[in-house]
């Protein structure tokens, strides 16, 4: 200890923070993958109750006897891994490989800017927000592309599917988000989150409820999720825009940035209307007792509500069909936002409510 | 120093992938080509602090503009050849074109930046220090009615683009989503009494 203190003292002070930014990094970006892996399980599972089955219930580690098939998503990854990468004759091999990458990474990046608690963000940037749209308008990238570069007709038309419904649902989240930081005055994510101090009727839900489930609707739009995913509606287009993908660049494809976008939106989901890390109980019950004390804890109970949603929604819902989703996306969306902001700005003008002062 | 050697590397990027634009083969490349070029150029503005530009120039450009773009190009059946044939002939009026672009460079680099320190950089901006806000400001006071007549040019852009695509043409399909709503059992089914026939 003492020898690893005096070492550790040697190095320079640029560096020291180099190093300290990226051992964070990597902690959060392991944490985001694991949980996309128990994700997959908790999808299976929670679906399979819905549907009155039992969901994965075989594979198991060390014993675990109440918790049998919670090791079923890494046995998953290991067969993913295993499996034989093909790459389509006629395909434009390199955009082919690169597709699943120009997906992945931003759905990784986006988290730099999320607040996880009150003093830990990775990079708290002044443009937060605008950032974070920026990054899930990339992903999109990726999925053409591998539409593309399959060279089938399948992939393709799942790649233009999901590039209008895309670039539609981004216009009413984005309008969504015009709302949120109208409230907060700030694009800054710690920023919006302060500025929704107080306990559960102060957060922004409840004056932008109409943004929030536009916001809401539109992140499920935007991740492919069901009922909007016709992107790789199975019984239309086989499976859309990763049907020539197999093995490790299916799961990088598919499955890796799909769960990880839908942690972060529900994340965001709850920084943007829910009050981040805020603790629902403030103001309501003393102010020095635990459960008043904002934290990573309230944090991750409002993302795991929201994951359920997303799986619930998806248990529940039968898909859109695709003029029906463009449809709702300009014509009930949009209107919505651009209503709302109205009413919002006519509120703040009055001073009514949080914009009392 | 790191902001130089980060500058250079980038501008580099930007300009090999300018010139992947116009010298890829296939259009599709061009067009990643051209995106990458928006996303060193965000860089850049990111370097002299302009985060605010940086962003919206990738989420405009990159994430909205470019994909539509790239959307139209994959589906043209271009024929590259057929594109080729006219080179000789519109070779004068492009040689002509680049050296006004080279002379108009010439003149903003060069003769406008005379004895001005240009490669230094900016002055360090204060810490909350939000160019959000002060090109809100900016853009709302002193600019406002360039701001609104952009803003109405843009209007008359879209307005337009739905007018071109809403005419009635033959062959064209559309939903009426009112009368698919109102639809009932009995418009698509007939129900038709009838006596039971007798086994022959």
């Amino acid at each position: 200890m003492e020898k690893f203190v005096t070492t550790w003292n040697a190095i320079p002070p640029d560096l020291q923070s180099l190093i300290i930014v990226t051992m964070q990094i990597v902690a959060v970006m392991l944490t985001v993958i694991i949980a996309v892996a128990l994700l997959t399980l908790a999808e299976r599972k929670v679906i399979g109750y819905m549907q009155l089955r039992l969901g994965p219930n075989r594979v198991t580690f060390l014993n675990l006897r109440l918790l049998r098939g919670w090791a079923q998503p890494f046995a998953d990854v290991v067969k993913l891994l295993l499996k034989e990468i093909i790459i389509p004759s006629a395909s434009s091999r390199l955009l082919f490989l690169l597709a699943p990458l120009i997906v992945l990474v931003p759905a990784l990046a986006a988290w730099a800017v999320m607040p996880f608690a009150p003093e830990f963000v990775l990079a708290d940037v002044n443009a937060g927000l605008l950032y974070v749209l920026a990054l899930t308008s990339l992903g999109v990238y990726g999925v053409i592309l591998a539409g593309w570069a399959s060279n089938s007709k399948y992939a393709f038309l799942g790649a233009m599917r999901s590039a209008a419904q895309m670039v539609a649902y981004e216009i009413a989240m984005g309008f969504a988000l015009v709302g949120v930081l109208m409230a907060a005055g700030s694009l800054n994510l710690g920023d919006i989150v302060r500025a929704q101090q107080g306990g559960v009727a102060s957060w922004n839900w409840f004056w932008l409820f109409p943004l929030f489930i536009v916001y809401f609707v539109s992140g499920l739009a935007e991740t492919n999720r069901a009922p909007f995913d016709v992107a790789e509606g199975e019984s239309e287009i086989v499976a859309g825009f990763h049907v020539e993908y197999s093995g490790a660049t299916f799961a990088t494809l598919f499955a890796l940035p799909e769960y990880a976008n839908m942690i972060l939106v529900s994340a965001l989901c709850s920084v943007f209307f829910f009050g981040g890390w805020l603790s629902p109980l403030q103001g309501y019950v003393p102010d020095d007792w635990f459960v008043a004390q904002p934290g990573f804890f309230w944090l991750f109970l409002k993302i795991c509500f929201f994951l359920f949603v997303f799986l619930w929604v998806r248990a529940t819902f039968p898909r859109y069909r695709y003029d029906q989703i463009m449809r709702l996306g300009w014509k009930v969306l949009i209107p919505v936002t651009l209503v709302w902001i109205g009413v919002e700005s006519v509120l703040a003008w009055l001073h009514v409510g949080p914009w009392a002062n | 120093m790191l902001v130089t050697i980060l500058f250079y590397s980038f501008a580099a990027v930007l300009i090999g992938a300018a010139l992947g634009v116009i010298l890829s083969r296939n259009p599709v490349h061009s067009v990643l080509f051209l995106v990458l070029c928006f996303f060193n150029a965000a860089v850049l503005w990111l370097l002299i602090e302009a985060e605010f530009l940086a962003l919206v120039l990738v989420l405009v450009y990159v994430g909205a503009v470019m994909v539509l773009f790239l959307f139209v190009v994959m589906m043209l059946d271009i024929n590259i050849e057929k594109l080729r044939e006219g080179f000789a002939r519109n070779a004068p009026l492009g040689v002509l074109i680049a050296l006004i672009v080279i002379v108009e460079l010439y003149y903003v680099l060069w003769v406008r930046r005379l004895g001005i320190e240009v490669t230094g950089g900016t002055a360090p901006l204060p810490e909350n220090y939000s160019n959000t806000a002060q090109i809100g400001a900016v853009l709302y006071t002193e600019y406002v009615y360039p701001f609104q007549l952009a803003a109405i040019v843009l209007l008359i852009a879209i307005i337009a683009a739905i007018a071109l695509t809403m005419r009635k043409r033959p062959g064209q399909k559309v939903q009426d989503v009112a009368h698919q709503v109102s639809v009932r059992a009995k418009d698509r089914v007939r129900i038709v009494k009838m006596a039971t026939e007798r086994e022959p």
